[in-house]
């Protein structure tokens, strides 16, 4: 098998915003002191007059881009999942939500997959925060590919868009010519019949892997990609609920509040199924080497593959 | 508008205020009364707007980050002509589009939706941004409370505004001296602020806010200004125009009840009338 090309949905995000910029006049990019790290520096490099560094000032980069907003501008406010959808969540809440203005957040270094600056950058939380806000979209993308489709989409969605990204390079799951990212439509990117996995973001490609090991042991499992978490594709998850009868959430998230959370929502009201969710288990995450942790939170393939063969 | 229109209309804002309080029998009067002649300046002599085009353009920009004081605010919007002035007695009721706080999506002249201190000048520095890089020459306005710069929020975007040389940018601070546990000088004192706003790279304005040559005059001043933004400190008496208001920190989030409603409007006609034979 040759080499996956593995590349991390932070770049997707600076590389995308790029292309963006040299397409629309009105695209003004906002960071925090960050962008050698969330990559909003290749759209600095290009449009310095248009990337704005507010320092290390998140709250108030939040209520800049609101103002940006007002005027037309279409802003990209930039920073780590902890400081943009943590310290800056009432500032989301009431200068972006509340007026339902035309603002999007990348925020990137979510999750356990930070790696080494441990705990307190680990945020595990931010979908939790982001999905009670009316009218906000929140995204999770799962490659490169679904990545820099979401920021076009949401540049081309009116209204506050939440979108999240991890720092390690993840796998390339959708270089196929017929990928099409629609906000809101999940895609089924396995069929199977005996459980159904739903997953996203980098955990969409690790539960590609459990599905395989599952079929050695003569599980069939569907895969279901969730790149929106809200809105959540609800009938997407009612068939597939139809259909297996059991479902696995994974999530590189809190299972309070998250992708789990959300499916469960759905399938409690409109399609009743056995779920378990897999995540990070109410817990705060530590130091370590990305892939380690990830192994360590239970999210890798042969973590998933074990849980799902025991739930099934 | 000359000097005494200005005041008379100064005074009709206060009893509009008085009366949207009174109708809503909830509300923040004190720090509405305070920045009335504020407000006043600002819609009726300094801002280029057009309550017929309430989202032109060109339009200059206010933010009133210290939202609470919406009341006020609505009054000067209504007496501008931005909507009826006998909607006013509809604030804060349910259904009506005069929220609590400002709300942009729903009430005409409102260009940012605030009330969560600290927020509303992040917004204008913003809007002052955007103006800077599609080079166009609206001014924005944003009023503070004194107490609301305890917020740090408001910190991070004074260092913002004065880093990007927002000149088109002016920050009033209402320095009524009382929040709502009193004495800004006993709950957490933002004294000097003045200096505060120097150390910050402003172009700073110390005024009687209660004064209308001195109102007119500093926003004269901050428009010659160039390469920083300005910070008027605008010194004013919280409750301003009604007797038993004034100075109290009580009144700054109580509605008056029905008597006191009366002396409350029977002052500011005391007032009208004094205006009118000047």
């Amino acid at each position: 098998m040759s080499e996956v090309k593995k590349i991390a949905t932070r770049e997707s995000y600076g590389n995308a915003l790029l292309e963006l910029g040299k397409e629309h006049e009105d695209v003004v990019v906002l960071d925090a002191d960050l962008a050698a790290a969330t990559k909003t520096g290749v759209f600095k490099k290009a449009f310095p007059e248009r990337h704005i560094d507010c320092g290390i000032a998140e709250c108030n980069m939040i209520g800049v881009a609101a103002g940006l907003a007002t005027t037309g501008k279409v802003p990209f406010a930039s920073s780590f999942a902890m400081f943009a959808a943590g310290r800056a969540f009432e500032q989301v809440r009431n200068s972006v939500g509340y007026p339902k203005l035309n603002v999007k957040i990348g925020a990137t270094h979510a999750g356990v997959s930070v790696g080494e600056d441990g705990a307190t950058h680990q945020c595990n939380e931010d979908i939790a925060l982001m999905r009670t806000i009316p009218g906000m979209v929140v995204i999770n993308p799962a490659d490169d590919i679904e990545a820099k489709a979401a920021v076009k989409a949401a540049y081309e969605h009116v209204g506050p868009v939440y979108m999240r990204f991890g720092r390690a390079a993840v796998p390339v799951i959708n270089d196929n010519e017929d990928y099409k990212f629609e906000i809101g439509k999940a895609v089924t990117l396995r069929e199977g019949t005996d459980v159904t996995i739903i997953a996203s973001g980098l955990t969409v490609s690790e539960s590609l892997g459990a599905a395989e090991k599952l079929a050695a042991d003569g599980i069939s499992a569907e895969v279901i990609n969730i790149h929106t978490i809200k809105p959540i594709d609800e009938e997407a998850i009612v068939k597939t609920a139809a259909k297996t009868g059991k479902i696995v959430t994974v999530e590189e998230h809190s299972v309070i509040g998250g992708l789990g959370s959300a499916v469960c929502d759905v399938v409690a009201q409109k399609a009743p199924a056995k779920v378990m969710k897999i995540g990070v288990q109410d817990v705060y995450g530590e130091s370590g080497p990305a892939k380690e942790l990830i192994k360590k939170y239970g999210l890798d393939a042969e973590s998933i593959y074990e849980k799902v063969k025991a739930f099934v | 508008m000359n000097k005494s229109e200005l005041m008379k209309t100064a005074n009709g804002v206060r009893k509009g205020i008085i009366e949207a309080v009174h109708s809503a029998k909830s509300g923040h009067p004190g720090g509405s009364l305070s920045a009335a002649d504020i407000y006043t300046y600002l819609f009726f002599e300094e801002m280029n707007i057009d309550p017929k085009d309430p989202k032109k353009a060109d339009r200059d920009r206010f933010v009133l980050s210290k939202g609470h004081t919406a009341p006020g605010y609505y009054s000067t919007l209504a007496h501008r002509g931005f909507f009826p002035v006998e909607d006013l007695k509809t604030l804060r009721k349910t259904g009506s589009y005069l929220q609590g706080h400002p709300d942009m999506k729903h009430i005409p002249g409102v260009d940012m939706s605030s009330g969560s201190l600290g927020q509303g000048i992040s917004a204008a520095v913003g809007m002052a941004i955007s103006a800077k890089l599609s080079g166009d020459s609206y001014r924005v306005y944003t009023l503070l409370g004194d107490g609301e710069i305890q917020e740090g929020q408001v910190w991070e975007a004074s260092m913002l505004a004065a880093h990007r040389h927002l000149d088109n940018l002016v920050v009033i601070v209402d320095n009524n001296n009382l929040q709502i546990d009193g004495a800004i000088t006993d709950v957490n004192s933002p004294y000097p602020i003045d200096k505060k706003f120097e150390a910050f790279n402003f172009h700073v304005i110390n005024i009687d806010g209660n004064n209308m040559d001195e109102i007119a005059a500093a926003f004269k001043e901050a428009k010659e200004v160039k390469g920083q933004p300005t910070a008027i400190v605008a010194k004013t008496v919280k409750g301003k125009g009604v007797s038993f208001m004034e100075n109290q920190a009580f009144w700054h989030g109580t509605a008056p009840n029905d008597e006191q409603y009366e002396t409350a409007m029977s002052d500011l006609e005391k007032v009208g009338e004094a205006l009118c034979q000047k």
